[in-house]
């Protein structure tokens, strides 16, 4: 589905990603787990198609296709969804008519006739029940004085409504209580199919008891230096990072 | 200056002359002399230039170097009007063609025990000392020379009068149409409106045009808010890539009373809007919206005043700009809390987006306080979309084009809701998204 080669990419002149390798098969949830600045939210980013970073070397092929050369509209249409660590308040849009844009839009690009405003409502309200979603916060502009978890359940809300093929979760148990955590990955798991993939991206293991990978990668210093099943996650939260960086610094030596 | 400046000076002046000579006794009357007095002061005050800090970064060489005419007959049919697309609703709906008021294409739908409504010219001659006595009460014409001229040359427009406790439930909306098919055409309305104690009334003024040829308009509107009176006033423009227009409204609030004003200007090559509230009164609540949104090398200028005399009042004012290609905006917001204005709260601020490097906004909020126990603050942004905004509904399918548009519609949806007449709202919107879908 996902197939990552050797990707670079830099930010203002400053290289972040340094050769990614990474292949993601339909079904498959992946962590991508590491220290801070080690460029987790970096590879989701630029996956998603933000324009500030430049990718300078390798290639993403997303169901056959090249990912990079498509806008983030195009590769939203074509089935990635990025859950942002910080949504963004829009205010003056409601999260309905928001998403019933992103719906039709989607539905252009993909050559299929708008939802009429009925089943599209119907839809909308299945969808918010998924994540305990509150209706008046539907008709309210978009994140704006959301709480943090209402925000991150909105991300998880919107990902409902858009089923995408590749969901990527940026940090988003970041500010999270527990409860709003479990709501969060309750969303994540109902979406779970053998068609449908994930990349979470998260500094702790916390949200991975909850929504449990098939792989886990450790990002350090812009590579993948090191994967493995769900069992490294534990190993990370019980001996943190510093053995794995230990381990980096001795192959750059030699 | 110029020759041609002198040249539209001296034609108004020997204009002015020319109809006074054929007024006979009536030059003698009250209504008369006050229109002379302005006319003096015209003729001292000039066109203002550049160096009028009023008129900084408003030039009005160009409107002045062209020549105008100011006694167009009326000769717009109701076939004319249907290219214009105007909204229709259940209201008082008055037509004034280059200036004159249209009889027959206007509807006037409330009842004379609720409101009167007439032509400024009519109701003269049918009630001179009621006009008169709200006649240049409010304004200034020694400070301003297109206010004065205004006075000077003040022949038609509306006056609406709506007794003590009367809510008036159909809206009054005054269409403005400066007719510039065949040549360059200006016109001066004055409009009055006296609104008594626990009076509503909910009035819209809208300015369009016909044709290519230049339109100068130059209107001034008084209005009197009554005691414990709430009035909504709606000031929208949509005229012609060739139009020019200065306005100025001029209101004075009494105690306990609500003033909603919202000023919007979509198209138009120069305007220049004053929006002036003296808050005579305790327990006011005067509030000021604006949008304008000229792209081109259109320019809107709009300076208001929001004058406390009086302690315990409220005013809040907030103006929204999108400045496209080389546009050029101004906003200039006074708010004068005079010394017994104790306990004032007045809000101001003014947002911009500018689209494009060519397009410039000038802002200028302004704020002389006398009064030591008030709340007043003042703010200013003017900045580009919301880069991380946009990326936001980029990611979720939406194309940049189309999230644009939604963002910017987001943008002048705070001041377009606050419209309370539905068809002028509606129709706004509509004129909004179709320039928002217009590169």
């Amino acid at each position: 589905m996902l197939s990552i080669n050797g990707l670079r990419a830099s930010i203002d002149g400053k290289e972040i990603l340094k050769g990614i390798n990474l292949e993601i098969k339909p079904g498959e949830v992946h962590a991508i787990m590491g220290p801070n600045g080690s460029g987790k939210s970096t590879l989701a980013s630029v996956l998603a198609g933000r324009e500030e970073y430049e990718v300078t070397a390798g290639t993403v092929t997303f169901d056959g296709k090249d990912l990079l050369e498509l806008a983030a509209e195009q590769r939203a249409a074509e089935g990635i969804f990025l859950a942002f660590q910080y949504p963004v308040e829009i205010p003056g849009v409601t999260t309905i008519n928001f998403l019933k844009t992103a719906v039709n839009e989607i539905r252009k690009y993909n050559g299929e006739e708008p939802l009429d405003a009925a089943r599209f409502l119907k839809m909308v309200r299945e969808k918010a029940k998924l994540v305990s979603m509150n209706d008046s916060l539907l008709k309210r502009a978009l994140n704006e004085g959301f709480s943090g978890g209402e925000k991150k359940r909105n991300e998880i809300f919107q990902m409902a409504v858009l089923e995408p093929k590749l969901a990527i979760l940026d940090e988003t148990d970041s500010g999270l209580d527990i409860d709003a955590l479990r709501i969060v990955a309750e969303g994540v798991n109902s979406l779970r199919s053998p068609e449908r993939s994930a990349i979470v991206v998260t500094h702790y293991q916390r949200l991975l008891d909850y929504i449990v990978p098939d792989f886990v990668h450790v990002l350090y210093k812009g590579r993948i230096v090191k994967s493995g099943g769900k069992e490294l996650a534990f190993e990370l939260e019980e001996k943190g990072y510093d053995w794995i960086k230990a381990e980096v610094e001795a192959q750059e030596v030699n | 200056m110029s020759t041609e400046t002198i040249d539209l000076r001296t034609k108004l002046i020997t204009d002015f002359h020319a109809r006074e000579s054929v007024m006979n006794g009536e030059a003698k009357s009250a209504f008369h002399q006050k229109k002379r007095a302005a006319f003096t002061q015209f003729e001292t005050l000039g066109f203002p230039t550049p160096k009028n800090e009023e008129w900084k970064y408003s030039n009005v060489r160009d409107l002045i170097s062209a020549s105008y005419n100011f006694n167009t007959s009326d000769t717009l049919s109701a076939e004319d009007l249907i290219d214009l697309k105007m909204p229709e609703q259940a209201a008082n709906i008055l037509y004034f063609v280059n200036g004159h008021y249209n009889p027959a294409l206007s509807t006037v739908v409330s009842s004379t025990d609720q409101i009167i409504i007439d032509s400024l010219q009519n109701a003269y001659k049918n009630n001179p000392d009621l006009v008169n006595s709200y006649f240049d009460e409010l304004v200034k014409n020694d400070s301003d020379a297109f206010t004065s001229l205004n006075t000077a040359f003040a022949h038609d427009g509306v006056f609406i009068y709506v007794p003590n406790n009367q809510t008036v439930e159909h809206p009054v909306i005054l269409r403005f149409v400066s007719d510039a098919r065949v040549e360059n055409v200006a016109s001066q309305p004055r409009n009055i409106i006296a609104v008594g104690k626990n009076a509503h009334v909910k009035i819209a003024e809208a300015f369009r045009t016909i044709g290519d040829e230049r339109s100068f308009t130059n209107v001034v509107t008084e209005i009197n808010v009554g005691e414990e009176a709430g009035v909504e006033y709606y000031k929208v423009q949509n005229e012609s890539e060739n139009a020019y227009h200065i306005g100025t409204t001029q209101v004075r609030m009494l105690e306990k009373s609500h003033f909603y004003a919202a000023t919007v200007t979509l198209n138009g090559k120069f305007t220049r809007n004053n929006l002036n509230i003296v808050i005579d009164g305790e327990h006011c609540e005067a509030h000021m919206y604006g949008l304008y949104f000229p792209d081109g090398t259109q320019h809107v200028d709009n300076h208001t005043v929001a004058d406390h005399s009086k302690p315990n009042s409220e005013s809040n004012e907030l103006y929204k700009g999108i400045l496209r290609d080389k546009s050029k905006g101004v906003f200039n917001g006074k708010i004068f809390v005079r010394p017994d204005a104790q306990k004032t709260n007045a809000f101001q601020s003014c947002k911009n987006i500018v689209l494009s490097n060519d397009a410039t906004m000038y802002t200028k909020p302004q704020l002389e306080i006398f009064a030591d126990d008030v709340k007043c603050s003042h703010g200013t942004t003017t900045g580009q979309i919301d880069e991380e905004a946009l990326f936001y509904m980029r990611s979720r399918g939406i194309s940049k084009a189309e999230a644009m548009s939604l963002l910017m519609f987001a943008f002048c949806a705070d001041v377009v809701s606050q419209i309370k007449i539905d068809s002028i709202r509606e129709y706004l919107e509509n004129v909004i998204a179709e320039k928002l879908s217009r590169k």
